[in-house]
């Protein structure tokens, strides 16, 4: 399960380019990360895509932190 | 210039006078092409015209279910759309006061509703490929206004307004969103209007006479082009000097 956090971590890590230490559990992708409406849709689609998950729209407006993003996945990710 | 090989394109509308000429214009870029309308046999003319790199894919924008299906027929059929060409329009015209609910409604949801929905499901492969041409064919009438065109002319200026908003969003990910807005062009739209209705019309046109539709076109291919990827929320008015906006 921790696999899935680092997972997610390095998605944010790559796609914000904001150092790692700055990416912990309760980060907010607006608030701490610097992120911007159009980078959380596509920090989703590439979720969707690392965890060959489908994130409706209703659950993305959801997912406003790291934490957000890991639970959802943890909970809908067949692997 | 204007090389769009490896480029895909779907054009609505590509059963009329300049949606055709789009198609066309396009594919001689170099660009694959999704065409798109409502009345096949047309659109099987003009794929076989063109020959490889053509796709016929009909679909019903009045519907949302339909319009998504088209979209992705489309992008099954050439991979990816890089370009995407709102041109499908119709019109219902009435003078307001006879203009009915349903007339209205059917020209907003084809003219504009449509555009959005197509826009939208154009945008997520055009984010992550942080490239993409988005190109609504609007009028002059929607900047102008015209007697007898309240549906028209609000669908047309609708396209305008969503088309700098899209600008404004998707600009950082190197997609570009304009108009092309036609004025009076030589089209089976256009014929309906008798001779005499043409002859009043002609000395409103500095260039003294109607347009062509490759000439909306060849505005369509610039604005499709990577030449053009600083050029964005933008109208650009091809009607001979009819309304210099």
């Amino acid at each position: 399960m921790s696999d899935i956090a680092e997972r997610v971590k390095k998605i944010v890590v790559d796609h914000l380019g904001v150092e790692e230490s700055k990416v912990v559990e309760n980060a907010s992708f607006i608030d701490d990360l610097g992120a911007d409406s159009l980078d959380t849709v596509e920090l989703v689609m590439a979720f969707e895509e690392e965890f060959g998950v489908e994130i409706p729209d209703d659950a993305a407006e959801k997912i406003l932190s790291v934490k957000d993003a890991i639970d959802f996945i943890k909970a809908n990710a067949a692997a | 210039m204007f090389d769009l090989t490896g480029k895909s394109a779907l054009v609505t509308g590509a059963s009329g006078g300049i949606g055709a000429s789009i198609a066309r214009a396009l594919h001689v870029q170099g660009a694959a092409v999704a065409l798109s309308g409502t009345r096949v046999a047309p659109l099987e003319a003009l794929a076989a015209e063109l020959g490889e790199r053509a796709f016929v894919v009909p679909g019903n924008l009045s519907e949302a279910a339909a319009t998504e299906q088209l979209f992705k027929d489309a992008e099954a059929a050439l991979g990816k759309i890089d370009i995407l060409v709102n041109n499908a329009g119709l019109t219902r015209d009435q003078i307001a006061m006879r203009l009915k609910d349903e007339d209205w409604q059917s020209v907003i949801d084809v003219n504009l509703t449509a555009a959005f929905r197509l826009s939208r499901a154009a945008m997520r492969g055009m984010m992550k490929r942080r490239w993409g041409r988005i190109i609504n064919i609007t009028s002059i009438v929607g900047v102008t206004g015209n007697a007898g065109q309240a549906n028209y002319a609000a669908s047309k200026a609708g396209l305008i307004g969503m088309s700098k908003s899209l600008a404004a969003e998707l600009g950082s990910r190197s997609i570009t969103v304009n108009c092309v807005a036609p004025g009076f062009i030589a089209t089976a739209m256009t014929d309906a209007l008798n001779e005499e209705q043409k002859q009043k019309l002609l000395p409103s046109i500095p260039a003294g006479r109607m347009g062509q539709s490759d000439e909306i076109a060849a505005g369509v291919v610039y604005l499709a082009s990577e030449e053009a990827a600083y050029v964005t929320g933008q109208t650009l008015h091809i009607n001979g000097g009819m309304a210099m906006i």
